[in-house]
């Protein structure tokens, strides 16, 4: 209990002191999760449009493959990420970009998109079926009718989207597998918390913990008051 | 001039035919009804009028433009129209956002999109709630709301698929209403479909009466209510009585019809020996405890089966060598002293009743 306490005014004294270290690691944090969630939703709201539009032999196959791949672990995600851009072998190890921010986006974008895709074709599919319909007897060409549903699904949308950014900053399987958790390149506050942890300095995990959890929460906010608008 | 026409119209889903050669040409700034009962395929012609389906068979044109052809810009032809859909569906945005969009995605700008989307509510009696939240609507209102969204982009043709259905009374004058207005003010042409009688009649000019999938019979309202053409319109329009007959000999104009062993003399020029059907609406039948002395050509000794009161009037059902249904008013009824078993005279006038040759 007392581990407790000293973790919150620990976190209390790094948030107020503005630990050079925290701020950068937190920074780095919410870049990378921001911009992996930023990516993702880019590509899979005009895939997910694609999907609920258009019929096609598989479409559900296709759906039920996607949701499964919601609790597809991080490791294994690491893991394939591993081979696919190893420097040893790799198809893609050419690129340079393991143990760099880079390839954890591209890692995040793979672990979170088929969330924010899978539900986002869910939000587009609870839309009332005659707005389509509608906007097209008002003379919406079929993007505008498209974009017309997407802005009525806002709303479900945006949940996908706050759920994927909640698994990106949230990881750390990944993280430390396909980042290496290098200091002042690749260190993000869940490896950070791993790693203080495994060293016994419990008090500066929970410190970091504190923080991650104050981080996911404004966001969360900021998200729910566009919901709101 | 004829802004529409379809030539031999018909859809099919699966094996099931919903429109059977429907042959139907629209006035530009006509109102047309199209009644028939639910699942007649009122809503699916009109669906592939506003090109929302296309035919299984036959042709459309609109001003003259074969609309299945390559050429036909469809979009552009879409944007000539308008759909007023049977439920009224709102965007979940405010009023006016809701009726200035098809002004948008025309790409008009934005002092024009503000003028007319306020006429529109204006026109609708809806300017009020133009801030509010369209979805926290009643119905009678978003159904407003969708008839404003529908007329601001000032279409050639307007189609409204049962604008009023599923809605109270109240809700359902105030949208007449507005109808009543757009079609006095505007020279839009209607297209309306409604199994509501009563209302195809106060706002149509003509009627189509589209059953199982055929269009059996158009025309002025006064030729569908009393000169229906075949059985099937006469039941939809409320002909309660349809009696059997075969024409027995003809004086002129007049056909004298054997009915189960009674004559009923009538206006017909359909042949001596033809099986017919006789037509007499309820309202035509005039009820007295004494054989009428009027001008009436037809009149039966007939004895009352059943009284059923509705509101101000009273229907009898009664046997007079064959069913008959008159109605008359509570103190019609009150004064004839009415009862079950007592016996009444019905009389009716020759040009009252309307002769339609029996296929079967």
């Amino acid at each position: 209990m007392d581990q407790i306490l000293v973790g919150f005014a620990k976190a209390f004294q790094l948030i107020v002191s503005f630990d050079p270290e925290v701020m950068e690691i937190t920074g780095r944090t919410l870049a990378i999760a921001v911009l992996s969630c930023l990516v993702s939703t880019l590509f899979c709201i005009p895939l997910g449009s694609l999907i609920h539009f258009r019929n096609f032999r598989g479409k559900r196959v296709l759906i039920n493959v996607i949701q499964t791949f919601y609790s597809m672990p991080t490791v294994v995600v690491g893991l394939m990420i591993f081979i696919f851009f190893s420097r040893v072998g790799g198809p893609f190890g050419v690129f340079n970009l393991m143990f760099t921010p880079t390839i954890m986006v591209i890692g995040q974008v793979i672990l979170i998109s088929p969330i924010v895709l899978g539900l986002t074709v869910a939000a587009l599919s609870g839309v009332e079926k005659g707005v389509f319909e509608t906007a097209s007897s008002l003379g919406a060409s079929r993007i505008q009718a498209t974009l017309l549903v997407i802005r009525e699904a806002r709303y479900a949308i945006l949940s996908a989207v706050t759920l994927g950014f909640g698994r990106a900053i949230s990881e750390v399987g990944l993280a430390l597998m396909i980042g290496g958790n290098i200091a002042g390149y690749t260190r993000v506050i869940t490896t950070a918390i791993a790693m203080e942890t495994s060293k016994g300095n419990v008090e500066l995990s929970i410190a970091l913990g504190i923080i991650l959890i104050i981080l996911a929460l404004l966001v969360n906010i900021i998200l729910n008051r566009l919901q709101q608008k | 001039m004829v802004l529409i026409e379809t030539v031999n119209l018909s859809k099919k889903y699966a094996e099931r035919e919903v429109l059977k050669n429907v042959n139907l040409k629209i006035e530009r700034a006509e109102v047309f009804a199209l009644i028939g009962p639910t699942g007649a395929g009122k809503t699916t012609l009109i669906r592939i009028l506003d090109l929302l389906e296309a035919p299984s068979s036959g042709q459309f044109f609109f001003n003259g433009e074969d609309v299945s052809s390559h050429q036909v810009d469809r979009l552009a032809l879409k944007r000539r129209m308008s759909y007023v859909h049977q439920r009224p569906l709102v965007f979940n945005m405010n009023v006016f956002d809701n009726v200035a969009c098809g002004l948008r995605w025309r790409h008009l700008n934005s002092s024009i999109i503000k003028r007319k989307t306020e006429e529109a509510l204006d026109l609708v009696g809806m300017a009020s709630f133009r801030n509010g939240s369209a979805k926290t609507l009643s119905g009678g209102e978003m159904q407003r709301i969708a008839i404003a969204r529908a007329l601001v982009t000032e279409p050639e043709v307007l189609f409204l698929d049962e604008p009023t259905a599923n809605m109270d009374p109240v809700s359902t004058a105030k949208v007449e209403e507005v109808l009543a207005h757009i079609i006095n003010q505007r020279k839009t042409t209607i297209i309306m479909s409604t199994h509501n009688m009563s209302q195809g009649q106060r706002m149509a000019n003509r009627l189509g009466t589209l059953i199982g999938g055929e269009l059996l019979q158009t025309g002025t309202v006064s030729d569908i209510f009393n000169q229906p053409q075949n059985r099937a319109v006469a039941e939809f329009v409320g002909v309660e009585n349809i009696i059997r007959g075969v024409v027995e000999g003809k004086d002129n104009e007049l056909a004298s019809i054997a009915v189960n062993g009674e004559k009923i003399t009538a206006i017909s020029n359909l042949p001596v020996g033809e099986k017919v059907d006789v037509l007499i609406r309820p309202e035509y039948i005039v009820f007295s405890s004494t054989p009428a002395s009027g001008s009436a050509r037809n009149v039966f000794k007939c004895q009352v089966n059943r009284i059923n009161t509705i509101g101000s009037s009273v229907r009898i059902e009664a046997t007079c060598g064959f069913p008959l249904l008159g109605v008359i008013t509570v103190q019609s009824a009150q004064e004839l002293g009415i009862s079950i078993g007592k016996e009444i005279y019905a009389s009716f006038k020759a040009t009252a009743i309307h002769v339609i040759k029996r296929w079967n």
